[in-house]
């Protein structure tokens, strides 16, 4: 069995009065994708954001690749990392958002070279063929020089695709990336992330494409009010359901 | 069953004549008589104005014209310019800092930005220039030292700010408040999912307010700075009360020996407008080059556009006679 990637130990995250992680456990392995379902409002996202610690746990523990993520441990205690040590955490941590979140102002390449260049000091021309490559590699070889804001959505989500795999990250994270986007360019996105899955890229997605989940998944993750609810293969997960919520869920959605 | 292009339009009470051809119908545009009118009414008023301003001997244009370009008015120019720039860089260097200050999360910090922006948007600029200028009355010595320990060194504070220091520190001081609050407008301005990327992907603070975030809050801060800098031109006038050389106080350094007031007020108000000008054509080119990757297709430069009517107007007077239908070919016949 392979080593654990990404170690979600215990979890909470409560925004003032609201408890939105309610002890969250979860193991991904490397090279495996897990998927993420759940009910509007139930944590997913969050549950992400706490991963690359774009926001803060309250208790409980997360660890990518063994190691601590926005702590230092000595002894029995936990020391919060200054900026600039979780901001060097980041780079192994990439991360896709629903609506691409590209720098309008940067060429597409110069989208990809940014990261590199200011946060693992690459030299630029290294960076630069590194971006090529993984331009070419999401279809879009011939779009290195456009703003943006002249690409489709599709396109554009590939481009951020391509940038969040810049920083060559250990684990790669997925919010709803394709909810932003018409229906007939769904499929080119999800043909990039499965392309990702084949050549052995951890990953966990947060989605409502149970197709998806179906065809590339290891593991599919149910969560459901700040917990996880139920977890295993595709098959047994939506196929056979244990608990009754996942079944009400599923329901609504296929 | 008749197909579109065989129907008169609607509105016609009986289809009087079938078009020459099938190309269409001729157009005529609406005749705008009242618009027309107003449009030659305003222009013999602005031909009167004209008149007299050029006919009319009070304003004794050979005077404005003996000044114009003299050297004591062309060095005044340079002063104005000068404390504008200082006063220009300087208070956006200052204002930027206060605008990060008030949207850093240290609450001492954005307290202490908060009540410099109150008190400096709170005094006239007139009132603080004078206050500078008689600073020596306060503080006769600036010296170096420990806060509240011994001083190590130390100068007599006016021959260290000299008049034109004090002038600069002033306008700078009072500039970067009303700058601070434009560069934080700009910044909020950004979507914040701007910053959450880039700090996802693990770019440096610094580098993420200077590459990412500044350059996007140009584009909202750059016509309320225009506005200010030449706002701040022109306010630089106000400077006359330190009797600094500047374009006005020079100006009524000449007409109070020479009584011709109107005249030199004219070739002050002539630089003004010409130092305005240019830096509305400096704004132009500035705002441009922050709004790449703002549309799908950047619109032309005057430049651009120049040259493109100027083309147009070639290539229709090589043309002869009026423009002539072009017929349609069918596709596969192209040469
Ligand atoms: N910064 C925040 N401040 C306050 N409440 C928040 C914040 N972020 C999330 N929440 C709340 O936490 C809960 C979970 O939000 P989250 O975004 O994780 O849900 P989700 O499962 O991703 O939902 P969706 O499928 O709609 O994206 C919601 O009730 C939301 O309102
Ligand atoms: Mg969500």
């Amino acid at each position: 069995m392979s080593e654990v990637m990404v170690d979600v130990h215990g979890v909470h995250k409560s925004f003032g009065p609201l408890h939105v992680l309610r002890g969250v456990d979860l193991r991904v392995r490397a090279g495996e994708v897990t998927v993420i379902l759940g009910p509007s409002g139930s944590g997913k996202s969050t549950l992400l954001r706490t991963i690359n610690h774009l926001e803060k746990v309250n208790r409980g523990w997360i660890s990518i690749d063994g190691e601590l993520i926005g702590y230092r441990r000595a002894g029995d205690k936990l020391y919060e990392l200054k900026e600039k040590e979780v901001l060097k955490q980041r780079t192994h941590i990439g991360f896709v958002f629903q609506n691409f979140n590209l720098f309008p102002h940067l060429t597409v390449l110069e989208n990809l070279v940014e990261a590199p260049v200011s946060a693992l000091r690459r030299p630029r021309r290294e960076a630069e063929d590194t971006a090529r490559r993984l331009l070419d590699r999401v279809g879009l070889a011939d779009k290195a020089g456009a703003y943006p804001r002249q690409l489709s959505g599709g396109q554009q989500q590939r481009v951020a695709i391509a940038r969040a795999l810049a920083v060559s990250p250990k684990v790669l994270l997925f919010d709803e990336p394709t909810s932003a986007l018409d229906p007939e360019l769904v499929g080119e996105v999800l043909d990039v992330i499965k392309d990702l899955a084949r050549s052995g890229t951890t990953m966990v997605v947060v989605t409502h494409e149970i197709g998806f989940a179906r065809e590339v998944a290891d593991t599919v993750v149910f969560m459901d009010d700040g917990l996880i609810v139920e977890q295993g293969p595709p098959a047994a997960v939506l196929d056979a359901p244990q608990h009754e919520r996942t079944r009400a869920f599923l329901s609504k959605v296929l | 069953m008749s197909s579109l292009t065989d129907q008169a339009p609607p509105g016609a009470a009986a289809p009087v004549a079938d078009p020459p051809d099938k190309a269409g119908y001729t157009v005529v545009p609406t005749r705008h008589y009242a618009r027309w009118a107003a449009a030659f009414a305003v222009l013999v008023l602005v031909a009167q104005f004209t008149h007299g301003l050029a006919t009319n001997p009070v304003w004794e244009w050979e005077v404005f014209a003996a000044y114009f370009f003299s050297d004591t008015i062309v060095q005044a120019v340079w002063v104005t310019l000068q404390l504008t720039a200082y006063a220009t860089v300087l208070g956006f260097l200052l204002g930027t800092l206060l605008a990060f200050m008030r949207l850093s999360r240290s609450p001492v910090l954005q307290t202490v930005a908060w009540t410099y922006i109150w008190i400096f948007r709170s005094i006239p600029m007139i009132v603080q220039l004078v206050f500078w200028f008689n600073l020596s009355a306060l503080y006769e010595q600036l010296g170096v030292g420990i806060p509240f320990g011994p001083v190590f060194w130390s100068v007599d504070s006016n021959s260290l700010i000299g008049t034109i220091g004090a002038a600069v520190i002033g306008l700078t001081l009072h500039q970067a408040a009303y700058a601070a609050e434009i560069v934080r407008g700009g910044v909020l301005a950004v979507d914040s999912g701007q910053s959450e990327a880039a700090a996802a992907l693990g770019i440096p603070r610094l580098r993420q307010i200077r590459r990412i975030v500044l350059p996007q809050a140009m584009r909202a801060i750059l016509p309320t700075a225009g506005n200010e800098i030449i706002g701040l031109l022109k306010g630089t006038s106000v400077v006359y009360v330190m009797a600094i050389g500047e374009l006005f106080y020079q100006v009524q350094v000449i007409y109070g020996r020479n009584g011709r007031v109107i005249p030199l007020l004219l070739v002050a108000t002539a630089w003004y407008v010409v130092l305005t000008s240019l830096l509305s054509l400096a704004q132009y080119y500035v705002e441009r080059h922050y709004a790449r990757g703002a549309d799908r297709t950047p619109p032309p430069t005057p430049l651009q556009r120049v040259r493109r009517l100027v083309l147009g107007m070639r290539a229709a007077a090589a043309r002869p006679g009026p423009p002539t239908p072009v017929p349609l070919k069918p596709f596969g016949d192209r040469r």
